[in-house]
């Protein structure tokens, strides 16, 4: 054989190591069938289209089944959380939600509950504020499963259901540019309340979007519910039961399709989820189907918590989205620009042309940020994918001391192991998939 | 380490607005006084009487925002993890991973690692929180309580250096296996390495340049 530099063979003292990016695989496989060898190590990722990002999976197979599996992370690892100790409270909202990319929202409502119960003020959130919180956060449910669908589908070999899937995505993205001006990482959720309000034409369009979306949503699920295709790529494949899902604090869609009926908007309620209604939805068959099944029944679930927040929206139109309390509201009444969410041009004239203590004011808070008394507080909001808490530490100054976030895709990736071993390696895509990582949200 | 100021130069609380004095020590950690309120006052006599040595073990009790902090030796921390995941009055039979923070002014007692637990069955939540020194770094591993705080350890243990005995695969998670230091100490710098391009270095971000 002539020596390939993207295909080459070399010895070392765990046997005989293959690299394979590229190269004519026919002649790798009569190399490989030469030995006596059955147990092969296969390195699969970080750069690999079917692994959910860069996730890096350490196989070892016997044939084709797979006896260990392990995961490699920390390829996407980029210390938000020690940049947030370098920030204002305020500016640590833009940091974290960057964390878990699919789901942005979910992330800045955790901090900024944990930052709004160590500064004892989360009773006085405006309900408003509460109201566009949690439309918000559906909306952004409904995005992040449609990614979950959309890869998932196209990790297994179906394309059509990514097509289907990033059209509502779409949908909802653009309800997300209308409202915060940008459609990922809005830094939208702040400590106090949110950024700005929702201009009072956008709830019909958001109606309108629901209903839309309603009628879609159908076609991800004639394509794949029921599919006997789908179904054998999904059925008892990467089982874990609720006790595996206890030990290995497991939580979200993964939970509840193996028959627990956890749902912290349920049984912690908080941003007055208590009164909404809508129901929890769950499958008995611990596989990556009920996953899947889970997911599909939560979209329409927050589609009918959403048409409530319209109504709630209609009710409450004009009503404050921010504290009162001038010592933690931004100060000025921000609007979506051409360019972007900014300061609004009217308060930009109040401090420079008539008040100098606006002026003052508007500079300390924003250059040195609140103080937010010492201590610690932990707050837990049920995204997407799980439990996603944040354990907040504060030193009494004005910017944070610690932020760790629990993210539920770190946590729950470590099922992998119990998932794929004593499956075939196909089956390892299907039961990642399942877990929905997000390996912004692993790797932080 | 070496000493480094911090980016942009910055010392002591690396405040960049200019308005000094804004920093505060940290919280003390004295006990909070009974009546708890909420289920707290319940939930710590029913561990009491689970588990006989409480006194001993738990060195405050904590009640701040609502939450409620069990501030435990950790030579007892496996015993009371046990208790309170197996007594089926307490039943916490969720850890949501381990979270640390370091605390350089406390002296003999620098570094903190915090367990938020989670009973599913009672709703109830309640945190530990471990304390140990800089120069002994050791935590008894958790693994064999909640399978599920492997990763979560091994995180901590590359953020922060803390050594949980009885892992058994106590490796970096979201470092590199060589990377020198723990970055979530707080006698480490943000940035601190150079940035490497193709036939150029660039010094790290906190040498590049002093605002002073």
């Amino acid at each position: 054989m002539t020596f390939d530099p993207y295909a080459s063979a070399t010895e070392t003292t765990e046997g005989r190591v293959y690299s394979v990016t590229g190269g004519d695989w026919s002649d790798l496989s009569t190399e490989i069938g030469a030995t006596k060898e059955e147990r092969v190590v296969v390195n699969m990722g970080p750069q690999h289209p079917s692994t959910h990002g860069v996730l890096r999976l350490i196989l070892e197979l016997e044939g084709e089944t797979v006896t260990e599996a392990r995961c490699g992370i920390g390829y996407l690892h980029t210390g938000i959380e020690k940049n947030t100790e370098y920030r204002t409270w305020t500016q640590g909202v833009t940091y974290v939600t960057r964390m878990d990319y699919l789901a942005p929202i979910f992330n800045e409502t955790a901090y900024c509950m944990s930052v709004e119960k160590l500064l004892d003020i989360h009773e006085q959130i405006p309900e408003r504020a509460q109201v566009i919180r949690v439309m918000m956060m559906e909306l952004n449910r409904i995005s992040s499963h449609m990614v979950c669908f959309g890869t998932g589908g196209l990790e297994l070999g179906a394309i059509t259901p990514m097509f289907f899937a990033f059209r509502e995505r779409e949908t909802v993205l653009d309800i997300f540019e209308e409202v915060s001006g940008l459609r990922m990482n809005m830094a939208y959720i702040r400590p106090g309340g949110v950024a700005q309000d929702v201009p009072q034409e956008s709830v019909s369009r958001i109606r309108e979007a629901c209903k839309e979306m309603r009628k879609n949503f159908k076609d991800n699920e004639t394509l794949l519910v029921g599919n006997s295709i789908w179904m054998k790529r999904t059925k008892d494949i990467g089982y874990l039961d609720l006790a595996g899902c206890m030990t290995l604090g497991i939580t979200g869609p993964i939970l509840r399709a193996a028959g627990m009926p956890w749902d912290l908007r349920k049984s912690q309620p908080y941003s007055g989820y208590e009164n909404y209604n809508f129901d929890v939805i769950t499958a008995d068959t611990a596989d990556a189907y009920g996953r899947f099944l889970v997911r599909m029944g939560e979209l329409e679930q927050s589609l009918r918590i959403i048409e409530q927040c319209c109504d709630n929206l209609e009710k409450l139109a004009g009503a404050p989205v921010m504290v009162a309390d001038k010592k933690i509201a931004w100060p000025s009444q921000m609007s979506v620009g051409p360019d972007g969410m900014g300061n609004s041009l009217e308060h930009i004239r109040k401090i420079m042309g008539e008040s100098m203590e606006a002026l003052i004011h508007h500079f300390k808070i924003v250059t040195e940020g609140f103080r937010v008394p010492a201590g610690q507080a932990y707050a837990a909001v049920e995204s997407p994918r799980g439990e996603t808490g944040v354990h907040t530490v504060s030193d009494g100054g004005t910017r944070p001391y610690r932020v760790h976030f629990r993210e539920p895709s770190f946590n729950n990736l470590q099922a992998t192991a119990a998932m794929c071993e004593g499956g075939m390696i196909a089956d390892v895509i299907a039961s990642v998939a399942s877990i929905d990582p997000v390996m912004g949200g692993v790797d932080r | 380490m070496t000493h480094d100021d911090g980016m942009f130069g910055v010392q002591g609380t690396g405040d960049t607005s200019g308005f000094g004095g804004l920093a505060k020590t940290g919280a003390s950690t004295g006990s909070s006084e009974r009546p708890y309120g909420s289920y707290f006052d319940e939930l710590t006599d029913d561990l009491e009487r689970a588990y006989p040595q409480f006194s001993e073990a738990i060195e405050a009790v904590v009640v701040y925002r609502g939450e409620l902090t069990l501030h435990v030796k950790r030579e007892k921390l496996e015993e009371v993890a046990r208790n309170l995941r197996d007594n089926p009055k307490l039943q916490f039979e969720m850890c949501l991973g381990v979270s640390g923070v370091h605390y350089p002014d406390q002296v003999g007692r620098e570094l903190h690692m915090v367990y938020p637990l989670l009973s599913m069955t009672h709703n109830r939540r309640v945190r530990l929180e471990v304390s140990v020194p800089d120069a002994d770094p050791h935590i008894p591993s958790l693994v064999e309580v909640w399978a599920g705080n492997n990763w979560h350890e091994r995180e901590a243990f590359d953020m922060f250096g803390i050594i949980f005995d009885g892992h058994l695969g106590l490796t970096r998670i979201l470092m590199p296996d060589d990377w020198v230091g723990h970055p979530q100490r707080k006698d480490y710098p943000l940035g601190g390495i150079p940035i490497e391009f193709q036939g150029a270095t660039f010094p790290a971000p906190s040498e590049r340049r002093s605002y002073q």
